[in-house]
Formats: C-alpha cells, structure tokens, sequence
C-alpha cells in the first residue's frame, strides 16, 4: 500500500540530510519541514493556543457582564477584548484548525504522498505567528488595540490609533497565508488524486474543502481590498469611507460582509465535511445521499455570495433590495437542510454507538440546527430591524460558530487522533469534556436570546438592570464551558504521552483511505499510488 | 519529501492566484457598479413608496404661494409660477428659474422657508433643488424643480402655505472647481442608493 520508508527515488539533493527521514532535528525542524503531516500538526497546535487566548478575552468580557455596571475595565478595553475575541477566534482559532485537519487529511484521503506545493505550505503556516503577535501585541501600543468590533466599520476605523494598523496589516498577512493554503488544496483534490479517485468517489470532507477553497480565494482578497482602503483612508488622504471626501462609510460595510458572509461557509463547510466521516462511521452506514451532498456544498458556497446585505438592513437599502435579500438569505435553508436530513437518514436504522466523535458530531447536528434556525429568523427583514446588534444575534452566531465550527473540530480530532499518534484516548475524559462543554455551552447562550429579544445590545459593557439575572447564568457557562476546554488539552497531552495502542482501524465503521494505513501514521505515505477498491472509499454509493 | 511539481500544478495555482488578484480589484469597482445597478434597477430611491401613498388619495383644497429670492449673490431667482390652487396629498412639481448674471461661475444652496412656519412639517420634498449645492457657469440659465406634497394631516386653520427659498452663495464651496462639486453630488445622491 505505501512505499517503504527506505525508498529514495526523488531529486530532493537541494533538501539537505533530512528529506530522507523526517525533519531536521529540534526546532530547525518545525521551521524548514514540508511534510504535511508537520504542518497540519503545528496548524491545529497554533489554532489551540489563540482558541485558549480568544477564549481568555472573551472570559474577560463574561466577567465585566457578570453584574450591571463598570467592575473590572474600561470600555475601551472591553471594546479592544471584544474585536480581538472575535478576530482569534474566526482567523486564529477556527479557520487554521480545519486548515489543519486539511493538511493532515486531504493527502491521506486522496492517496497523494504530500501537498501539491509543500514549500509553499510551510510559508503559509509560518505566516500565522507574526500574524498572531500582531494582533496580541496591539494591546500594549499607545492607544490599545482595535476597538471597532471585528467588522471593523468606519468611521470609527479610520479615527483609531496604532493598534487598528496592526489589526489591517494581521488581516493582510492572514489573507495571504489562507490563499496560499486555498491554491494548495484545491491543486492537491485536482491533480493529485490516486488513480481511481474520481471526484465523485472522493470522500466528502475533500468536497467540502475544495469548494471552500474556491471561497476563500475568491472572498479573502475583497476583505484585502476593504481593509487597504480603510488603510489608504487612515493615511494616504483618500476618501472611500469618508463622506466629507465624496464616499461613503456604508460602502465598507457592503465590501466587507461581500466578504463576511461567505466567511461564514468558510468554517461551516469543513464543519460540515468532518461531520459527514464522523456520524457514517458510528451508525455503520454510507453517508446518505452522497450526490445530493456535493451539490448542497456547491450550491451553499455560490449563493453565500448573494446575500450580504442581510447584514445591513437597517443602512437604509432600499425596500426592493431588503426583500431580495431576504429571500435569497431563506433559500440557504434548502441545500442546508438537504445536508441535515441527509445526515439523519444515514443514522437512520443504523448500529449507532456513542463514542466521543459521535458525541461532539450529534452536539454540532442539534445545535448548529437551533443556530441555524435562528438564523432563519434574523434573515426576516422585519424581525431583524428590531434584534439587530441584540444579543440574540450574539446567541446565532455562537451557536453557529462554537456548536457547529467548534464540536464538529472536537469531533474531527478525537475521530482521527488514535491515527495520528498512534494511541487510543482516554474514552471518560473525552465524554467528560462532551457532556461539560455541552451543558455550559447551551447555559452560556441560551440565556442570550432572551436578553436579545428584550432588547440588549451586544458590545457595550454595561447593562440595564432587568437583564442582571440571565447575564449572571450566561457568565456563570461561559467560565464553565471555558475551563472545560482544558479537558481536551488533558486528553491530548495524557494521549501523546502513552495509552492503549491504536488498531488500524480503531472505529469498525470507518471508511476512507487513511484507514489502511499503519497507526501511527509513517512520516511518508502514499508515495506510490494506492489501489483505490470500493471498501477504501467513504464516498461509496 | 519533495517530489518534481508536475507542470499542470503550477498551471492551476496561477489560474487561481489570478482569482484571487481579481477579486481584490472587484473590491475596488464596487462603487460604481453598484451606482450603475441601482440607476439601471431604479431600485435606489428609497421614498418612492412614500411617493404613491400621497397621490393615491387627495385631502382639502389649498393654496400654494411660491416666492424666491437671493442674499447677495449675482443670481437672478424666480418662481415660475406664484400661486397654485392644490389639494393636500396630492403630489405636484413646480419649477424656479436661475440665471447667472455674473461672468464668473457661482455655487449656491438654496434654504426654504415656510409660512406660516409650522407649516414646515407638513410640507413632504421627494426632490428639490435646495437638496444639495448648485453650480451655475456663467451666464446660465437653469430651471430646477420641487416635487413635493401636502401632508393631509395639514392642520386645518391653515389655507394658504407659503414655500420661500432664498438662494445664499457658499464662498470657497465645492463650486470653486466644477469637478469636485459634481463628483461630491454623485456620491451622495448614489449614497441613498447603496
């Protein structure tokens, strides 16, 4: 199945003394390595440090909102804990952690040895640190750190300090570092597939990246393009946001969520492909409706490009633009509910088990489906006129983002850690971290549709009195679902340390390439074809 | 390990990263394609639903006076009708005349007022002339309109409503050089639009 590990056929005389083994020793090592399985790994490391950082800011913000009045910081520092919350957590946190699995998985899944441009993928991981220090950093520079929310509106864009150049110049290098990853994995899926995986046989966290890929490579550069301007605005004396220049604030917010929303599919769609490996394997079925799938992921991805101004009903766009995109925003709800049922009729009649994948799988299916329903009622131009910036819009999003993004993460590692290192986890600790982070979670949020509905605003640190109690319960799951976290830090440290050793094919149901491969995985894999049969094959019919 | 890149990778990745440099300069073309969606949909004027509430029923009789005047500006302004016998709800236009006199060009704002003056409230402008800066080259002549209505909650002591403007030169305006003063019109009339 794959090559041994004493064949050198290649031209790698540029690479030094370490292509033929691993990587170079120490931490040299982690600096020039090309191997993907490296990258991904330092990938989801990274994403869990700034997870645990955003995760930290956002404590910060639970405890100021934990009783009604000014206790613990400004609100200028809650407004820079807020933006930088909110800006690890979607391009620190999420998004390199499925760029991770990515990595890891997409040449294992698809029988290539490695990524198609290995050098570049290590270029596109070493661009995150600076990015991230950046974006920390701008706490301690006169004047703090960006303070506008993460959407970065002007005009208050244009007025801040230092800390918004940082926060333009981070957006800027992680645009770049996520593009050269999008190149990478769509030229990976498309030319370097095994013979005999046809695209319509590839298994469907593949298809969900490629057509994220295409997202980010198209979405990515217009965030670029809005935070230049903002830049030029700042100091080159141009006037794009600035109406006594002849522009326009409200065209930031059109360029920017043209951007947002299909930055929104870009972390559910590999939320979406995980999912589809994780919840097959433990009812011991094929996915349901593996055709229907692929085009819910293709059309998901090209409608998210016409709905951005549901973000901005109350700009004052015109009656006839609020009704379109209302009604295209609603027609989301099919190929997402395709997937939904899809994923129900595959547990359908099956032999289903409970393990901690599965666990975090059914947490991401029931609550990214509340997440999604709310999000129906936000897409309703009249509803929304009155929740918009309430905390009910808070509630959506994190239970889009944390319930969906997030378990659907947990699900992932857990379903593929016995392969990477080789070991089994220990199975309580995982159910432990399942259940806590599950009850604190819904305790967290939940409160926070009702404070939305009656009329709470989100990104002020002080609150009206009426909303004391449910603000004290959602502070009270939001630490609890914080040191929960720390579980899963347990889990992997106690994993990497020792444990049970890891079959094969530790999940019977499990289907997929990367199943035939030894665990721990080899450092090299696949550096001949495999022979692709149907039982290799998740996506079969 | 590294293995020779075969060309059609190389192939793909710069198809994509022309995408990519595509979409960053979509991001710069948005204004005006958004300015040329709306005025092709029309679907930028947000009072025009307003504008079939008033016409769809008409109140009271009652009688419009128009007057125009200039503060110290080398215009000539005059209404071009005086008086019009309207009722409330109704939607009329009436048009003022500008002529230039001077040799040089002139910006100008026109600034109404009402009589008598709480009348002011229930007088509904869906355009007028007075809604930005004028720029008049020398020795133009321009006729500008008002469209407006009637509120028909006009209380009802009122009988005649009296609409004066009363055009003012702004000194060093965005008129000092014509293109900046149209450019600045463009972006807030299209402002309303996106």
């Amino acid at each position: 199945m794959q090559a041994s590990h004493d064949t050198h056929d290649h031209a790698h005389g540029d690479h030094g003394d370490h292509a033929h083994h691993g990587r170079a020793p120490g931490l040299m090592g982690w600096f020039t390595t090309t191997n993907h399985k490296d990258i991904g790994t330092m990938y989801l490391w990274f994403s869990f440090v700034m997870f645990l950082v955003g995760g930290a800011m956002s404590l910060v913000i639970r405890g100021e909102l934990f009783a009604p009045g000014l206790q613990y910081v400004s609100p200028e520092f809650y407004n820079q804990m807020l933006t930088l919350h909110a800006l690890i957590m979607v391009f620190g946190a999420i998004m390199p952690a499925f760029v991770g699995f990515a990595n890891w998985m997409i040449p294992m899944m698809v029988g290539a040895p490695d990524m198609a441009f290995a050098r570049m993928n290590n270029w596109s991981f070493w661009l995150l640190p600076p990015a991230a220090i950046l974006l920390t950093g701008s706490l301690f520079v006169p004047g703090g750190a960006a303070g506008t929310g993460w959407t970065l509106y002007p005009p208050l864009s244009v007025q801040m300090g230092l800390g918004m150049d940082m926060a333009i110049f981070a957006v800027h290098i992680l645009g770049m570092s996520s593009i050269m990853g999008s190149i990478n994995i769509i030229t990976t899926i498309l030319n370097m597939r095994a013979p005999g995986m046809t695209l319509m046989r590839m298994p469907m966290f593949c298809w969900t990246w490629l057509v994220t890929a295409f997202l980010l490579i198209a979405s990515m550069p217009i965030l670029a393009g809005a935070v230049t301007m903002l830049l030029t605005d700042r100091h080159f004396g141009t006037s794009f946001f600035n109406a006594a220049g002849g522009g326009d604030p409200v065209l930031f917010q059109h360029i920017f969520w043209f951007f947002g929303h299909p930055e929104v599919y870009i972390i559910a769609l590999p939320a979406f492909g995980v999912v589809s490996h994780v919840i097959p394997a433990f009812s011991r079925k094929h996915l349901f409706g593996y055709t229907s799938m692929v085009y819910a992921i293709a059309a998901i991805g090209l409608i998210s490009f016409f709905v951005w101004a549901h973000h901005m009903y109350v700009t004052g766009i015109p009656l006839t633009g609020q009704l379109y995109f209302m009604y295209a925003t609603l027609l989301i709800a099919v190929p997402t509910g395709v997937k939904v049922f899809n994923w129900i009729t595959t547990m359908w009649r099956g032999e289903l088990t409970f393990e901690t994948p599965m666990l975090f799988a059914l947490g991401f299916l029931f609550l990214f489906t509340v997440g999604g329903l709310t999000g129906l009622v936000l897409a309703i131009t009249a509803v929304d006129i009155q929740l918009q910036d309430t905390y009910y819009v808070v509630a959506h999003f994190h239970y889009v983002m944390v319930a969906g993004a997030l378990f659907s993460a947990y699900a992932g590692a857990y379903f593929w850690l016995p392969k990477w290192t080789g070991r089994m986890y220990d199975e309580a600790l995982g159910k432990v971290h399942f259940w806590t982070s599950i009850v604190f979670f819904n305790v967290a949020f939940f409160p926070q549709h009702f404070l939305g509905l009656a009329g709470m605003p989100r990104r002020i640190p002080d609150y009206a009195t009426q909303f004391t109690d449910f603000n004290a319960v959602s502070s009270i799951g939001a630490f609890g679902f914080g040191f929960s976290q720390l579980i899963f830090l347990w889990v992997v440290l106690k994993n990497i340390k020792g444990g049970e050793a890891a079959p094969v094919k530790p999940w019977d149901g499990a289907t997929g390439l990367e199943w035939t491969l030894p665990s721990p995985v080899p450092y090299h894999t696949f550096e001949d074809p495999p022979v692709i049969t149907e039982e290799h094959l998740a996506a079969a019919h | 390990m590294m293995t020779a890149i075969p060309v059609t990778n190389y192939r793909i990745a710069s198809g994509l990263g022309l995408v990519a440099i595509a979409s960053f300069l979509f991001a710069y073309i948005q204004p005006p394609l958004y300015r040329a969606f709306c005025e092709w949909t029309g679907i930028y004027d947000v009072q025009k639903a307003d504008e079939f509430r008033a016409s769809a029923t008409v109140g009271r009789p009652i009688t419009m006076e128009f007057d125009a005047n200039t503060h110290g500006t080398g215009l000539r302004f005059t209404a071009l009708q005086t008086s019009l016998p309207m009722h409330t709800g109704e939607l009329v236009q009436v048009n003022f005349r500008v002529e230039n006199l001077s040799n040089h060009s002139i910006t100008g704002q026109a600034v109404p007022s009402y009589g008598p003056k709480h009348a002011a409230n229930f007088v509904k402008k869906l355009d007028c002339f007075c809604f930005r800066q004028q720029v008049f080259a020398p020795g133009e002549v321009r006729v500008m309109p008002v469209v407006f209505a009637l509120d028909r909650n006009l209380p009802s002591d009122i009988g005649t409503v009296t609409l004066s403007y009363t055009f003012f030169e702004v000194p060093g305006g965005v008129g000092s050089s014509n293109n900046t003063g149209s450019a600045a019109n463009g972006a807030s009339t299209s402002g309303s639009g996106i």
